[in-house]
């Protein structure tokens, strides 16, 4: 008896993780082929929308929703109606793999993700394979963009680094600056390396460059005194506002107060719930989006999202919401329809993306080569009162 | 000058590890369960303080009140639904990954209603601190808050522990359950009692953690969880004087090593020492030598 | 090994391969989805690793959370190697090769650990295994190595350090890892791997020694008095366990091909994610580990519809799982009421 219970549960259990994965194989007809027949163009986005680094995740997936939401209401990209889906990656490269394949089996024919670095480029691995256009939004890192069907809305990380380190020469902003960054982040560690060599033979010097990672990101004492200790005159952190909201209110209780200086990362830091605005003040960041801009583009952007998610939108959400537009562009500069193979489609794209010339959010005017990386200005700005001005 | 502050800040990150440790090692030490999700009581608490605060304009003391409440509410309803159920399984790993089961479910639950994005805490100690050497020392309110409140739970716990019936009952099914149920003890209350303790203890160190370092997010616990664990390990896991000094030690080779080593590679070094520490002494700082039996 | 144990050892290889046979049919008859296919590959590595650690959880009884630190190790190794050799070598030798090097290191770092590490007990030994998972992810993070025409460059601090010419490679480039491992693990490699994973762990625990090292875990102390050589039984399971966690991490590595040391693949809570694993499949209980490894990794991707309330009612299903699985009172319940359905059967027969 007990001999025959062990065998059937083992049967069981086979029988159980086969109609598991049989039961996720309805959506396999449609999947590869593409061309989702139905007259619509199938966006897909990826992010971590659970874990810490949720609020990145989140913030792409709504502000690319807004930006469909909108084409959709004034009659489509030629008529034709944009559906869109997301799915979690949980900031793990893996799992954002997953996320892809469940939304080609979907039917995705273009793709606006992954959010974050590392999960971009393994993507691109498979959608380098399905010759699928992928449009990252915020994916900074080199080789998110190292293949032709590639490209991205935000700044390179590079870009970024020499970016800054010309900023502050150009602009005589400090003599000894100091870093802080995050060791166990790509987006971090990628810009604080550009930035060190580019800082040779400018007109600075860089005096204390620490690290904290994400494990050990409460404490930031001992950066902040070290780098008052070595004098630094300006503190760049290359790293997100949310990291940046501590670092900044530990400076304050401690008395330190230099320039600080930060990348498009520190955007969304004026809207973190009940941070005391005053902290950020003088606070200079290299961006390419600022919410309280007051061109009619960021107002309408801004209010819409305030009204849907409750929250003011930061630079993730922006980069998605151009992502959003600049697919329409191209797709109407190469006059794509949606019956066209996911392949086809995205050669289509391919060689229109080098022929458009967008506006959006984060830049009046952005054009791309075929390198995947886009060509538009940083802008620098200041926070005064409590908002950002441009800092020219 | 600067070692001093460096040393005083290690002082006050080591007694909010402390504090955590404290809830974690009362635990152990009575339940003889690892309780993962203390971390996230921890988490609970803080944002319980910040939406009554919120809603109150402010005022943080009922806040921390509503908080001790509702933490303890909690700690003893998880205890109940799914740790008691499991006492007593066939191993003690069940209820560890039950713990882990929880910490899940409280960080998820708090991304639903919270979001995902991080909120700025309002300290709940305005006391701006003092400084000495012509303000070239200071020291925080917080910081000298921390330390006094570990220092008088330390004491509270310890008189109540040695003092107390109900402190004897828990050194007694701490000791033996099977003895002490026995002796007229009911173990169940026992433990539930224990976890009322640990998790309040949850709620006050949410409060100094999220006033030192204010940044809250559904995962603001777990990491300094997590360093409690080690540091209640170090110490001499079980031991309530082990925890409060476990806690110390960490927070100080933690700053201390950033500062003088290496601020990359500070966790290896932490975690190092960690190991050397438990290769001296295997049971701890203060733990009590296992004696085994055939 | 008795032939009750030898039949069951068949019937695990026979549900891995019974498994194959039926996905591989389902690919080709076109019934797969993509989404199901992409998490073949990381299926088998996640049983590979379960594995691997209820050799050391269940059958050395020693509880591991930083077990996720030697696939560390094997992933970066084994991409290391085949990033620095991939235009040198043709594919199938340098996969084989990069095997051996993924899980020679992994076997390596498991010795040198485990001497310190075993002597510990209990949840002392847990945390010490915790603190080494923590170091690994942490010390790899400041790696930067890079090849150029004057050989290899190697820094602790930054890649500038290193001196590179500008032509130079940087393959291990600090927390941005190693990109561009070439994608050489599929789902039959990884069946492979599994199947002579399992048939190591089995054959092991059948062996003498396997009893030897199941004799420390029930009663160290009798043990000893038998003659047993307790530190050289406890090292080699552990050293074996770090081995085949590191054979999981050369699949991974060459599954993702982008690849970093950071907490979600690698830190302590990944390590107690396999835990999970194991505890839900049965301690020691090898083709339990297997079976739950599959159905909890699966459980997520299929509850993608639920959006945000997925990993809420992944955690639930955890919770309610352990309980019904492990608690005595449920046991019992579970025993009479079953005991008694099984009675009336017999008797209706």
């Amino acid at each position: 008896m007990k001999k025959v219970k062990r065998v059937l549960g083992a049967a069981l259990a086979c029988v159980m993780s086969v109609t598991m994965l049989a039961g996720c194989g309805e959506g396999a007809a449609t999947a590869t082929t593409g061309g989702s027949g139905s007259g619509t163009f199938k966006i897909g986005a990826i992010g971590p929308l659970t874990g810490a680094a949720a609020a990145y995740g989140n913030a792409v997936v709504n502000g690319a929703q807004i930006a469909v939401d909108e084409i959709n209401e004034a009659g489509g990209i030629n008529g034709v109606q944009i559906e869109y889906k997301s799915e979690d990656d949980e900031l793990n490269a893996e799992k954002s793999v997953n996320a892809y394949n469940t939304l080609k089996d979907w039917g995705m024919q273009l793709l606006v993700g992954s959010t974050t670095s590392a999960c971009s480029i393994a993507v691109s691995e498979y959608t380098k394979e399905d010759n699928m256009f992928q449009l990252t939004p915020s994916g900074s890192a080199e080789d998110c963009v190292k293949y032709d069907n590639a490209f991205r809305v935000c700044f390179s990380d590079p870009n970024q680094g020499i970016a800054s380190a010309q900023y502050i020469n150009d602009h005589n902003l400090a003599t000894k600056v100091g870093i802080i960054y995050d060791n166990s982040d790509v987006y971090s560690s990628g810009i604080y390396q550009k930035f060190v060599e580019e800082a040779e033979g400018k007109n600075f010097e860089v005096v204390s460059a620490e690290a904290y990672t994400q494990d050990n990101n409460t404490d930031f004492s001992v950066q902040l005194q070290k780098a008052k200790d070595a004098g630094a005159d300006l503190v760049f952190l290359p790293i997100y506002y949310s990291d940046a909201s501590l670092i900044l209110t530990q400076a304050n209780t401690m008395g330190y107060a230099p320039t600080f200086f930060g990348v498009d990362g520190m955007d969304g830091i004026l809207s973190v719930e009940n941070f005391d605005t005053a902290l950020a003040e003088g606070v200079m960041l290299l961006t390419p989006f600022a919410a309280d801009a007051t061109d009619d583009l960021t107002v309408n952007f801004v209010k819409k999202y305030n009204e849907k998610y409750g929250e003011t939108p930061n630079q993730f959400a922006a980069d998605a919401y151009d992502a959003v537009y600049i697919i329409k562009a191209a797709i109407e500069k190469a006059g794509a329809t949606p019956d066209m193979s996911v392949s086809d489609l995205c050669e289509a794209l391919k060689g229109a993306m080098t022929q458009i010339e967008t506006k959006g959010l984060t830049s009046a005017k952005m054009t791309w080569d075929a390198s995947g990386e886009p060509n538009k200005e940083p802008k620098a700005v200041i926070i005064k009162n409590g908002a950002y001005v441009s800092a020219d | 000058m600067s070692f001093l502050t460096y040393l005083i800040n290690g002082l006050s990150l080591g007694s909010i590890y402390a504090i955590i440790a404290l809830g974690y090692t009362m635990v152990y030490g009575i339940a003889k369960m690892l309780n993962f999700a203390h971390g996230d009581f921890i988490m609970v608490g803080c944002y319980i303080i910040f939406s009554v605060s919120a809603a109150l304009s402010g005022n943080s003391v009922i806040g921390i009140i509503v908080a001790v409440v509702l933490c303890t509410i909690l700690g003893v309803t998880t205890e109940f639904v799914a740790y008691r159920p499991l006492r007593g399984a066939a191993s003690p790993l069940a209820v560890l990954i039950t713990a882990i089961g929880v910490s899940y479910l409280l960080e998820n639950i708090a991304l639903l209603i919270y979001g995902a994005d991080i909120k700025s805490f309002s300290s709940v100690i305005t006391w701006e601190g003092v400084s000495f050497a012509g303000g070239q020392l200071k020291i925080q309110g917080v910081t000298i808050v921390t330390i006094l409140v570990s220092v008088v739970i330390l004491i509270a716990l310890q008189l109540f522990i040695n003092k107390t019936k109900q402190g004897q009952a828990m050194l007694a099914a701490s000791e033996d359950k099977g003895a002490a149920a026995l002796m007229g003890i009911n173990v169940n209350r026992t433990i539930a009692l224990t976890f009322a303790i640990g998790s309040s203890l949850a709620a006050v160190a949410g409060a100094l953690l999220c006033s030192a370092y204010p940044s809250l997010s559904p995962y603001t616990g777990a990491m300094p969880g997590i360093k409690a664990f080690v540091a209640a390990v170090l110490g001499g896991i079980g031991s309530i004087p082990g925890a409060m000094i476990g806690g110390m030690v960490l927070g100080i080779v933690e700053i201390l090593s950033k500062t003088y080593i290496s601020s990359q590679l500070s966790d290896a070094i932490v975690f190092g020492i960690l190991v050397v520490v438990l290769l001296v002494k295997p049971t701890g700082i203060l733990g009590r030598q296992m004696v085994e039996k055939v | 090994m008795n032939k009750k144990q030898t039949k069951n050892n068949l019937i695990t290889y026979a549900i891995v391969i019974a498994f194959y046979i039926i996905v591989e049919i389902m690919i080709l008859t076109g019934n797969l989805s993509s989404h199901m296919k992409g998490l073949l590959v990381p299926l088998t590595y996640y049983a590979v690793i379960a594995v691997a650690l209820n050799l050391c959880v269940g059958i050395l009884g020693e509880l591991s959370i930083g077990h996720c630190g030697f696939m560390c190790i094997g992933a970066f190794t084994s991409a290391f190697f085949s990033r620095a050799t991939e235009m040198s070598i043709p594919t199938v030798p340098r996969f084989i090769l990069a095997f051996i090097i993924g899980i020679a290191f992994a076997a390596l770092f498991g010795f040198l650990i485990g001497i310190p590490v075993l002597r510990l007990k209990g949840d002392y030994l847990a945390i010490v295994t915790l603190a080494f998972g923590e170091i690994i992810k942490n010390v790899i993070n400041s790696f930067y190595i890079g090849i150029d025409s004057k050989g290899l460059h190697f820094s602790m601090k930054s890649a500038m350090e290193m001196g590179m010419d500008k032509d130079g490679d940087i393959i291990v480039n600090g927390a941005m890892g190693i990109t561009g491992t070439p994608h050489n693990a599929n789902f039959t490699v990884g069946i492979v791997v599994l199947l002579i994973t399992l048939f190591v762990v089995q054959n092991l625990v059948g062996s003498r020694d396997g009893r030897a090292i199941m004799a420390i875990r029930d009663n160290n102390i009798a043990a000893e008095a038998t003659g047993i050589n307790i530190t050289g039984y406890k090292m080699m399971a552990f050293t074996i366990s770090a081995a085949i966690a590191g054979a999981a991490g050369v699949l991974f590595s060459h599954n993702i091909t982008t690849l970093t040391a950071s907490s979600q693949y690698f830190g302590y809570n990944a390590s107690i994610m396999i835990l999970v694993y194991v505890v839900l499949g049965g301690i020691g209980n090898i083709r339990g580990s297997v079976i739950a490894a599959c159905i909890l990794y699966l459980l997520p991707e299929l509850l993608r519809g639920l959006n945000t309330y997925r990993m809420l009612i992944y955690s639930i299903v955890l919770i309610v799982m352990m309980i019904v699985n492990w608690s005595p009172k449920i046991i019992e319940w579970r025993k009479r009421t079953f005991g008694r359905m099984n009675l009336k059967l017999t008797k209706e027969a």
